[in-house]
């Protein structure tokens, strides 16, 4: 009895951290975007600086009809949110934040495979959304979406299969436990790959142009109003926890602190995932998209090759050292 | 894809088939699913509908791995399959513009022969399968026998040479298929250049 108590005890912390995390990063997006330009961004509900501006607009996309298309193909047009957000919570459930059993929902003995397969699933989503809402708009959006996933998949695998190599796991805490600080700048090309990568793949800006809202309208997600739609924004916040907290997890050594890990272990993961979330962001505010070629010229000629060089150093410093 | 039930069947039979544990049950379970994904695969009208239910049927796959303890696999057949090779086919079928709805010429004069082949292959790998393996056994109380560790030994010790001649293999089909898509491209825009078709091809791409 105690083991189930134990297992639905996890899995209740995971899922009010899936509920819970995605909307800070939101509404820490609206408050660092109005700042960086020059606004306050939203400052009535909830009463201090708006801090509940995204339970009012959670409040709003409930109240929305739901709305699917007479052409569309209704029962993949209604699952596609679904396919889209829930891979993200099972992610969730393997990213260990601090040491020792009781700080990961479930050790996954290949962790890295499972966390990298689910995240490549939620990917249908958006192209089951593309496809059944019988829209040119979000056609083009799904096909730009495929395209940028099958561009960045293999840089992004690349990058973790060299931690892989360093760490001699493949499971997450196995490679958080043989972190060393040097690691930093072994694996820093293979970060900068990943954390690359994963943008793409979340299709954050700059690399947003299957959701270009200028051009294509938003591109898969066109026709979605109310909630399904606050899932599919749900999924792209969610998205952001998952890649800072795989990033933070991989290569900059998670529950490991400048003095030790005693007791705030937990304190660092969450200090450096948030960092990292704050980085995209910025990212956001700063960089105009680019093109769809440039996107693919980005991942075929550079992050491909530089993960695979990533790689080959991996393995020079791994044989010499042994 | 159709290998799951039948091999269960003669495995569990000499074991006491009358009391099957719930790892037994569930892996039959599962493996009707995916047997069941897999006919609507292959018979639906509807062409997205097909690449989708092949999603589930590749999916059950992975849990019946997963029930037979081997994690490492499971999560590379999510992976590759449904993370990359279906992305690929929709891919494919959103460029072709699949309807939404019925396919009119989803149906092939083949049909019948398509059938017989595929059931002449099911039963010669069921047949293989069940003849290579009747005898062996999966412990799945004990330490976990697929675990990536044991697989990696496994593939690295024992299986190395099969293992480097399917990697010149895949090679040699990739540098293949760069040569045959570079010869066509030449030639389709040397002959093709301003039609009509092609100008939207480029735009969609």
């Amino acid at each position: 009895m105690n083991d189930v108590l134990d297992v639905a005890l996890r899995l209740l912390v995971v899922f009010v951290v899936f509920l819970t995390f995605p909307l800070i990063v939101g509404q820490t997006e609206h408050k660092v975007m109005a700042h960086m330009q020059g606004r306050l961004g939203p400052m009535y509900a909830g009463g201090f600086h708006g801090w509940a501006q995204l339970v009012a607009d959670g409040v709003k996309f409930a109240q929305k009809e739901d709305i699917v298309p007479a052409n569309a193909d209704r029962r993949v047009f209604q699952l596609a949110p679904a396919v889209a957000l829930l891979p993200y919570l099972l992610v969730l459930v393997a990213i260990p934040i601090g040491p020792g059993e009781g700080a990961v929902g479930q050790v996954v003995d290949a962790g890295i495979f499972f966390v990298l397969a689910v995240m490549g699933v939620g990917v249908l989503g958006s192209l089951m959304a593309g496809w059944a809402s019988a829209n040119k708009y979000s056609l083009l959006g799904g096909l730009r979406t495929a395209a940028q996933l099958l561009a960045y998949e293999l840089p992004m695998l690349l990058a973790a299969a060299s931690v892989a190599m360093a760490a001699g796991t493949v499971s997450l805490p196995g490679i958080l436990n043989a972190f060393e600080w040097w690691w930093l700048p072994w694996q820093i090309v293979g970060a900068l790959v990943f954390f690359v990568a994963g943008l793409a793949e979340l299709q954050r800006p700059p690399f947003d142009m299957p959701v270009a809202d200028s051009e294509i309208i938003f591109g898969a997600y066109t026709e979605y109003t109310g909630l399904r739609f606050a899932l599919f924004l749900l999924a792209e916040y969610a998205g952001i926890v998952v890649l800072c907290g795989l990033t933070t997890v991989l290569f900059l050594g998670g529950w490991h602190g400048p003095w030790g890990a005693d007791g705030l272990g937990w304190l660092w993961t969450l200090a450096k995932t948030g960092i990292l979330a704050f980085l995209v962001i910025w990212l956001r505010v700063s960089y105009p998209r680019l093109r769809e070629d440039q996107l693919q010229k980005l991942a075929w000629t550079v992050l491909v090759p530089l993960a695979l060089a990533q790689i080959a150093l991996t393995g020079i410093v791994k044989v010499a050292i042994n | 894809m159709t290998l799951g039930p039948p091999v269960t069947l003669a495995a569990t039979a000499p074991q006491g088939f009358l009391s099957p544990t719930g790892v037994e049950i569930a892996f039959l379970l599962v493996g009707m699913a995916t047997l069941g994904a897999a006919v609507i695969t292959v018979t639906t009208k509807q062409l997205v509908h097909a690449a989708l239910w092949l999603v589930v049927a590749l999916g059950g796959l992975a849990v019946e791995y997963l029930l037979l303890t081997a994690e490492f696999i499971a999560w590379v057949q999510v992976l590759i399959y449904v993370g990359s090779v279906v992305v690929l086919l929709l891919f494919g079928l959103m460029l072709t513009k699949a309807p939404i709805g019925r396919s009119p010429d989803a149906d092939s004069g083949n049909r019948w022969v398509a059938l017989a082949v595929a059931i002449a292959s099911a039963g010669a790998l069921v047949w293989v399968v069940v003849d290579a393996f009747r005898t062996q056994w999966i412990d799945l109380d004990g330490a976990a026998q697929g675990s990536t560790e044991v697989t990696g030994t496994i593939l690295f010790r024992h299986w190395v040479l099969p293992f480097e001649a399917l990697s010149v293999l895949l090679l040699a089909a990739l540098v293949g298929a760069i040569v045959l898509s570079r010869k066509n491209g030449d030639a389709e825009t040397a002959e093709a250049a301003g039609t009509p078709t092609s100008a939207t091809d480029k735009e969609q791409r």
